[in-house]
């Protein structure tokens, strides 16, 4: 268990080197993208064969920003200030599993190299992340102010109007953004590990 | 009677970018028991960094500040129906303030109402007693603990949980078990044994108002508590389901009379945010705790 801080965008050999139970701070830019962005990104640009002439500029762009980068599972509580732009108030992460049949395409497509949420993901996730050189990182469920105050800037936003502000790809300058290793690029996951082993301490503990 | 509305929105503020005393003690202790260095220590560490965080802003605690469960009790005479009308706009106001995230959405039409009042929402319990003051209890209930709540009806084969104090134990491990990390562990448990489906979930959820320290008077439930207490952090599911040593640290149980064919156990599942406040009126002075 090391503590490491990690700028992105992130190399492979850095990735390599984080394993579950590591803790990290996380800064550089990174993008939200949740249920709509990830099946928006799966749609138009990897079950396809040809990208659509309007999202075109936009794939461009997605494929700079998330190419050694990370996606974060979260809906913002955002405020726009006087002068146009944007601010985090509350951002915490959401449940990650509902983005488990995009994820590892998404990771595979654009070489990602993390993925932030909560509650971790399933075996498709993990092998993408063994076979393409990324990690999971969770964050803290309800840490939602600590978080918003690690967001130091809201570079820009995608699909805000298509999708909404929850649902919007928001564009955003990290600094330290405390998260915790618990799927790592070797095949290991801490949530198949925890429920192995409290299923074993239940069942010695009900004598089932 | 009187205007109570601004010291509600109080209360609203207070339960929703505070937590209570013996709920961050309780955290402190437990991040001090982690492994230093270890996943389940920097989760404790970031939550208790974004506690005070939101105390000194007035932020909440977390951006989803779940359901109001108002449990207010009066003295004889009091119009119920006006303070219910009271503690709705406080929580409208508390709303428009930023204290609380809209979070209540119609069931048919998807639409949020973006002022936290719907149908049977927030949720209001009204007790006459013979105090001569007014009691406003409030807890913030998000939906990710929700979500992981349970009810069981014992006897339960495959867990082997016949219908008596020892089937109550195994099925709150099991429902802690099925949990895992996902109801933002480390969590509180609010258990009701008896009562139907329905007042089963309004009696857990009561538990949930007990402070951390308090002794349950029914000497079997306090024995049960403790047990508990120590076996559900035997699963070492940690906070967040790192793995750890704290997987819940709060206990408490309630019984309700049942019918002959029915034994219900339902465990209402607290997230480590627990969020909740009180506001006494007396004498027209409002205190808070």
């Amino acid at each position: 268990m090391a503590v490491y801080d990690l700028k992105m965008p992130i190399s492979e050999e850095e990735i390599r080197a984080l394993h579950v139970g590591d803790t990290v701070r996380l800064s550089g830019v990174m993008a939200t993208g949740r249920d709509a962005a990830h099946k928006y990104m799966v749609e138009n640009f990897i079950r396809t064969d040809r990208v659509p002439e309007s999202e075109r500029a936009l794939y461009e762009e997605l494929k700079k920003l998330l190419k050694g980068g990370a996606i974060y599972h979260c809906g913002p509580v955002v405020r726009q200030r006087e002068d146009g732009r944007w601010e985090f108030v509350a951002a915490g992460p959401t449940t990650s599993t509902r983005e488990e049949p995009y994820q590892a395409d998404v990771i595979a497509h654009f070489g990602l190299r993390g993925v932030v949420g909560k509650g971790g993901m399933g075996a498709n996730t993990l092998r993408a992340c063994q076979e393409h050189g990324a990690v999971y990182f969770h964050a803290i469920g309800g840490a939602a102010t600590l978080i918003a105050a690690s967001v130091k800037e809201v570079v820009t936003v995608y699909k805000k109007d298509e999708f909404g502000v929850p649902e919007a790809f928001w564009v955003i300058r990290v600094e330290g953004f405390p998260v915790a290793v618990t799927m790592d690029s070797h095949g290991r996951s801490i949530h198949d590990e925890v429920r192995k082993s409290s299923q074993e301490a239940l069942w010695r503990l009900i004598g089932a | 009677m009187e205007n109570l509305v601004e010291s509600l929105v109080e209360l609203v503020r207070r339960a929703s970018t505070d937590l209570p005393a013996d709920v961050e003690a309780a955290l402190r202790a437990a991040a001090a028991r982690e492994e230093p260095g270890s996943a389940a220590a920097g989760a404790l560490e970031t939550i208790l960094e974004n506690v005070a965080m939101a105390r000194q802003r007035s932020a909440p605690v977390c951006q989803d500040t779940g359901t109001p469960i108002f449990v207010i009790r009066h003295p004889q005479g009091v119009s119920t129906r006006l303070l219910q009308q009271q503690a709705e706009a406080a929580v409208a106001e508390a709303t428009r303030r930023s204290y609380l995230r809209p979070n209540a959405v119609d069931s048919l039409s998807g639409r949020n109402s973006g002022n936290n009042l719907g149908v049977g929402f927030p949720t209001f319990h009204f007790e006459e007693w013979e105090e001569p003051y007014l009691q406003f209890d409030l807890l913030l209930k998000g939906g990710g603990s929700e979500n992981v709540c349970a009810q069981y009806r014992l006897p339960d084969s495959t867990l082997k949980a016949g219908r008596d104090l020892d089937g109550v134990r195994k099925v709150v491990l099991d429902a802690v078990y099925q949990a895992q990390g996902e109801g933002c562990a480390p969590g509180v448990l609010g258990i009701a044994i008896g009562g139907d489906r329905g007042t089963g979930y309004v009696h857990a959820k009561e538990q949930l108002f007990r402070r951390l320290d308090d002794v349950n008077p029914e000497p079997e439930l306090a024995a049960l508590e403790e047990r508990l207490l120590g076996e559900c952090n035997e699963l070492c599911i940690g906070p967040m389901g790192f793995g750890g040593k704290t997987t819940v640290f709060g206990v408490k149980i309630g019984a309700y009379h049942r019918l002959p064919a029915c034994y219900f156990v339902t465990i209402a599942y607290m997230c480590w945010a627990c969020r909740r406040a009180r506001l006494v009126v007396r004498d027209g002075e409002a205190t808070f705790s």
